[in-house]
């Protein structure tokens, strides 16, 4: 019958992973310039199958298996990107870029700045990280604050599939370094991704859900785990805005001062370890700004145990914080201030 | 001691005996030669007097002595050709093509210097002339130098690079995985060790397992050639050959050239590790003394031809100095400029 309706086309989703491959499919088409390097990133497909079959459709000039040596192929993407390429890196896990950090802090972040901005290093890092696998120790770790006290270098943390692959093209964009933390949990998580390119802008954050009581900045892989307290939440009566960080560095100072002096409680959440980490940095910088005379209980940080990450599931679970952890800390704040 | 790991370099990069070898230069070259190397010496040592009498600070690391090694290598590439330099990286600077002036005003902080005041002396670079920067970090721009090579090759260009580093360097982690990528990947870069026998304060046989730097070619299956890096011609032939070599899609070769800083390491350095019989013994061999000698057996340049060059020479530094002088500061309000390029 003509009079029928249509049925609205569903939104295109796809994987966290496949998103950056798609990211990644779309600037390599655009720009020959684009290429990839990495350990087993070629037939193999990459660790977490991110670069899949780029390989045979792009040639091994474009999608180049390194040897095991990170900190040469770190040197290798910086010289190209200084002589007119534009690699994108892949650190298989996020814990062997240490094997790599001269190249990405000496001269990565700094041959802008000590060339008096007469070069410019356009190369983006991929690096999967965090724990939850079972990889224990050495291929779990949280380092993204380490990169993110680095002046030069841009550190970003996408959590969802739309974000993965807009925050990836705006890296590919950008005439900067930039550091991507790709959580390990989120590349099979599923979303709406919009098959033409776009960019998320880096440094901004998102409101994830708006509310009234309480403010949760949550980055990678907590910012589920916060929308999933909040929902618990809401049925006990309390309003939680959820901020996804996205950005480490620049951190998005504006979209979090109005958040917390709007809800006048904060509470942040991220996996790496709480110790001089992110959490700090963002609660030293509520205390320094006007969302500070507006609190009405103190800044709370969830955070990483003081532990590596261990093996053991029960162990590995209880060094990183779960919805539970958010719920208890959240409640205990909005209580407190009542 | 003599291993065999010294025996099996490449047969095709042995030296020639340099008196059965035509002389390898045009005149104007070799005039050309002379007075870059003259022009490296003199900048150096203004700038050791500069240092001295306080108008610029921090450090320096001199590469009075190795002048050969610099010239001999650039002499042979075209502008659109790159190298990676050294924290001892001066000569490179000039080499390649740098402006003395823009130097200096870098070393004293100006505004108007190379790095517009935020590099100084170990960071100095001139990317318009195809130098990519010396380096704080030993051995930090080898892989750099691979990626360069990398990019060249992609973009189907007949450039090169060239990666200077030192004996020190060759220890590095990094020298290993950019010497094995580069000869694994085919990749147009020439890797020129100037072995000035220290690394610091230790010696290359306190600190290397081979005797020769060139040694460690062989791990990489490429050449490596050792020759006389105080013999500019020894230098010219060597270079040539790699880098005609890395053009024609041949892959790279490590060459050593053998030299030595008649300067300390820096500035602080009391020379406790060395005598002075052998910092005379190789003031003896001073490369530009010998190349000037060799012009004047050869019939190229007369005595008075060579010392008017040097006046010359010391004309253009002392113009440099002055450029450098009344340049402009920068702005402390412009600190974190350039900590990003804007997008």
């Amino acid at each position: 019958m003509d009079t029928m309706i249509e049925p609205t086309a569903a939104l295109r989703e796809l994987s966290y992973a496949d998103a950056i491959y798609e990211a990644l499919f779309q600037a390599m088409t655009e720009d020959e310039r684009v290429f990839l390097l990495g350990e087993d990133i070629g037939v193999y497909g990459g660790a977490f199958q991110v670069t899949r079959d780029l390989f045979h459709l792009f040639g091994g000039e474009r999608v180049i298996d390194t040897p095991i040596a990170e900190l040469g192929a770190a040197g290798v993407a910086v010289g190209a990107a200084l002589a007119g390429g534009r690699p994108i890196l892949e650190f298989q896990f996020s814990d062997f870029a240490t094997l790599a950090m001269e190249q990405i802090v000496n001269q990565a972040a700094k041959i802008s700045y000590m060339l008096g901005g007469r070069a410019a290093v356009p190369l983006v890092m991929r690096l999967p990280a965090g724990s939850g696998t079972g990889a224990a120790a050495q291929h779990s770790q949280s380092l993204e604050a380490w990169f993110g006290h680095i002046p030069g270098l841009k550190v970003v943390q996408p959590s969802t599939p739309h974000d993965a692959k807009g925050l990836l093209r705006a890296a590919i964009d950008d005439p900067n370094p930039v550091l991507i933390f790709e959580h390990k949990l989120l590349y099979k998580t599923k979303g709406h991704v919009p098959e033409a390119p776009y960019r998320v802008a880096i440094g901004k954050a998102a409101i994830r859900r708006a509310g009234r009581d309480l403010t949760i900045v949550a980055t990678g892989v907590m910012v589920g785990r916060a929308l999933e307290a909040a929902a618990s939440l809401d049925a006990a009566g309390h309003d939680v805005e959820v901020i996804d960080l996205r950005s480490i560095r620049p951190i998005d100072r504006e979209t979090l001062v109005a958040s917390v002096s709007k809800t006048t409680r904060l509470l942040i959440v991220h996996e790496a370890v709480k110790t001089l980490g992110i959490g700090a940095e963002i609660s030293a910088m509520i205390a320094e700004s006007e969302a500070f005379d507006r609190l009405d209980a103190p800044i709370r940080r969830l955070g990483g145990a003081e532990c590596p990450i261990p093996y053991n599931p029960v162990l590995e679970r209880a060094a990183v914080p779960q919805v539970d952890d958010i719920i208890r800390a959240a409640t205990d704040l909005i209580e407190r201030g009542a | 001691m003599d291993t065999p790991l010294t025996k099996p370099l490449h047969p095709e990069f042995k030296t020639q005996p340099l008196l059965a070898a035509v002389f390898p230069l045009a005149e104007s070259d070799a005039r050309a030669a002379l007075r870059q190397m003259m022009l490296i010496r003199r900048f150096e040592e203004a700038a050791e007097e500069c240092y001295m009498r306080g108008s610029i600070h921090g450090t320096m690391h001199l590469s009075i002595g190795q002048e050969a090694s610099a010239v001999g290598l650039c002499l042979e590439l075209r502008r659109s050709d790159l190298i990676t330099s050294t924290h001892r990286g001066h000569g490179h600077c000039i080499a390649k093509g740098a402006d003395p002036r823009l130097m200096f005003a870098e070393f004293f902080g100006k505004d108007a210097g190379y790095c517009r005041g935020r590099g100084g002396s170990m960071h100095i670079a001139d990317v318009e002339s195809g130098n990519l920067g010396a380096n704080g970090i030993v051995g930090g721009g080898i892989p750099i130098a691979a990626g360069a090579a990398l990019a060249i090759k992609q973009q189907r260009r007949d450039d090169v690079v060239v990666c200077f580093f030192g004996d020190g360097a060759s220890n590095e982690g990094a020298f290993h995985e950019a010497l094995n990528m580069a000869a694994l990947w085919h990749l147009p870069v020439i890797f020129v060790c100037e072995n000035n026998k220290y690394g610091m304060s230790v010696s290359t046989e306190r600190s290397m397992s081979v005797p020769h730097v060139a040694d460690r070619a062989p791990a990489y299956a490429m050449p490596g050639v050792r020759i006389d890096g105080n013999d500019l011609l020894a230098v010219l032939q060597a270079g040539r050959a790699a880098i005609d070599r890395a053009r024609g899609g041949g892959g790279p070769t490590l060459i050593e050239c053998e030299t030595y800083r008649i300067r300390g390491h820096s500035r602080s350095d009391r020379n406790r590790y060395r005598t002075k019989d052998e910092i005379d013994a190789w003031k003896a061999r001073d490369p530009i003394a010998a190349f000037e000698s060799v012009l004047r057996d050869a019939g190229l340049m007369s005595a008075a031809d060579i010392e008017a060059l040097r006046a010359e020479v010391a004309a253009e530094i002392a113009a440099a100095i002055d450029f450098a002088a009344a340049a402009a500061p920068p702005d402390a309000a412009d600190l974190t400029e350039h900590v990003y390029i804007a997008a």
